[in-house]
């Protein structure tokens, strides 16, 4: 087992399109990826698979060693082998407190389902100290979710993830509608993960943003792996080049296709 | 340090604040009623009337602000009530059971309430549209089996004419059911799993879905929960009037629907309030023999109901922009 997870040959599609054609992928131990691409790309099926939203049509995904079920695997499954996913926008519910959001989906609850509320709120108040480092100012754990801003949310979404010790820490469009403040804020949540040993993917538009804090970079396209780079072995300018050209010939072949 | 505690005291409040207006409406509607008619409404046996009517609108009510609090909308219940009604009264009239007539009844809201929900989650239909349509569908079925003439139950010999509808004192049973309910629902939509799920999926129905929630399984158990709520009306409505009639429930749809609006919960989903459902059913429930002891002729009642709800829909949603 020298892989966290892995994935060979997966296709997925949906109602008659193929988002994923065959793709193979790897997640180390300790490892921060970041996974480039352009829209529909299939950057966000990759990683609602490796978080139990969709099942994969056929491949063969393993995590820490461990042959996966697509019929059997979800959202619980991964949460239960140490997958956090933290969904751009999606990730918190607006209307409802923080506590609530923290704990959703792993309540804490007596025998017949009833929420321990004393003791959600407080370990939410922990998490907002230890892991968060809010300081008390505007924000508690009753506090609505909407009243906070960008870089709060996605302090809390990836609060939450270290928090139920997750071994991997899926991220979709992390700085996305961030201040250069708040990207900061997140840059320093993932380097976090790193530091604990953990591992973390994420999904970025913007790699200025991410280059300083990943070990590798994996460029999608039209739902295959078309290049795989070390952080050590090219520059950002580098790694941009790479990604243009894929780029421009990813708009040559649609073209072509459209002629066609 | 002190501050911090203020704010949070204030905050508190603050969120408690459209609750306040509530009861403050209601107070005053009812403060209203007692100078226009004080040889009414400083008599006890007005509110008696209330306790005894108040729990059909009620329990449809709480059911609904489950419903809504998860973003859809039901339309049959009116309907179910009726349907329900009838089979208890059928059951009962030919094998004399009384729990065999509760179970087949409720199994049949039951059935109601899952057609509902399999409908809007498997096949996507809008909740709005499928429960339109077994509105009519049911009330429809309902007068076919039952020729559309209205049948006596003669269920006021038993035990359990005393435990649904008879009398604690001078308080209706059926206000005393429909405070427990109250008090279980609150429990249930927010000090338990459940109702923190149905919140969520109002709220954010990805969100809920990608932090493993079954959504689809939830949505389905609160139309069955629904269906169960407009079951127990109709049976409790066979009991108190030991008739059953093709019409039973008819008149439910709007004062239910006012009930849970003008109680605080909004259609959009991720908000309710049971306290506020519970307040605005006795409100709602009242009103028109509050207008009617006031000289008023009856027409007045909708005219007020629906000034009603926009008056508190408005104040609830300014209260929240606020906050």
């Amino acid at each position: 087992m020298d892989k966290l997870v892995e994935m060979k040959n997966i296709y997925k599609s949906y109602e008659g399109v193929v988002a994923l054609k065959g793709i193979d992928f790897k997640i180390g131990f300790n490892e921060v990826v970041g996974i480039l691409g352009d829209n529909g790309a299939g950057k966000s099926t990759l990683i609602k698979i490796i978080s139990g939203v969709h099942c994969f049509d056929a491949g063969e995904m393993y995590i820490k060693g461990v042959r996966i079920n697509p019929k059997k695997y979800s959202v619980k499954a991964a949460h239960s082998m140490g997958i956090e996913t933290v969904y751009q926008e999606k990730a918190l519910a607006d209307k409802q407190t923080l506590w609530r959001n923290i704990f959703l989906g792993r309540q804490i609850t007596n025998k017949l389902g009833f929420l321990n509320i004393k003791k959600e709120k407080e370990e939410t108040d922990k998490i907002m100290h230890d892991v968060m480092g809010f300081r008390g100012v505007g924000v508690d754990v009753d506090s609505v979710i909407k009243t906070l801003s960008g870089g709060e949310k996605q302090g809390v979404a990836i609060s939450r993830a270290m928090y139920f010790e997750a071994d991997l820490v899926i991220l979709d469009e992390p700085t996305m509608a961030l201040s250069l403040q708040e990207v900061k804020k997140v840059l320093k949540f993932i380097q976090a993960v790193k530091d604990k040993g953990k591992s973390c993917v994420y999904i970025s538009h913007n790699i200025a943003n991410v280059y300083p804090v990943s070990d590798r970079f994996v460029a999608i396209d039209r739902g295959k792996v078309v290049g795989s780079y070390n952080h050590k072995d090219l520059s950002l300018e580098e790694l941009g080049e790479e990604l243009i050209k894929y780029t421009k010939l990813s708009t040559q072949i649609n073209q072509a296709e459209r002629i066609l | 340090m002190d501050d911090l505690e203020t704010k949070y005291k204030v905050k508190r409040f603050s969120r408690y604040k459209s609750q306040i207006g509530l009861v403050i409406m209601t107070a005053s509607i009812f403060v209203l009623f007692m100078i226009t008619s004080p040889e009414v409404f400083l008599r006890g046996r007005i509110y008696q009337s209330f306790l005894s009517t108040v729990p059909f609108i009620g329990f449809m009510a709480l059911g609904l602000t489950f419903v809504l609090a998860m973003g859809e909308i039901d339309l049959s219940f009116p309907s179910v009530m009726a349907l329900s009604g009838f089979i208890f009264t059928i059951t009962f009239q030919t094998t004399n059971s009384v729990i065999l007539a509760l179970i087949c009844s409720i199994l049949s809201g039951v059935i109601v309430g899952f057609i509902n929900g399999t409908l809007v989650t498997s096949i996507g239909i809008p909740s709005i549209v499928v429960t339109l349509g077994m509105q009519f569908l049911i009330r429809g079925f309902s007068n076919i089996i039952s020729n559309g003439l209205a049948r006596t139950v003669a269920v006021d010999k038993t035990i359990s004419y005393k435990i649904f509808v008879g009398k604690l004192g001078p308080i209706p049973a059926q206000s005393i059911w429909f405070i427990g309910i109250t008090i279980f629902f609150y429990f249930l939509l927010f000090r338990h799993k459940f109702g923190e799920h149905v919140l969520f999926i109002g709220d954010n129905q990805e969100t809920a879905r990608m932090m493993g929630v079954k959504v689809k399984r939830v949505k389905i158990i609160v139309f069955i929960l629904m269906g169960v709520m407009a079951s127990l009306a109709g049976i409790l409505s066979c009991y108190r009037m030991r008739t059953w009639w093709p019409t039973m429930g008819e008149g439910y749809m709007m004062m239910t629907m006012a009930a849970a609006f003008v109680g605080g919960t909004s259609m959009a989903g991720g908000e309710a309030s049971i306290f506020g459902t519970f307040l605005a059913s006795f409100l709602i429930g009242s009103l028109e023999a509050g207008i009617v002891a006031a000289g008023l002729s009856g027409f007045w009642t909708r005219f007020i109901c629906g000034l009603l709800i926009i008056i508190s829909v408005t104040v609830h949603i300014l209260v929240k922009r606020k906050k």
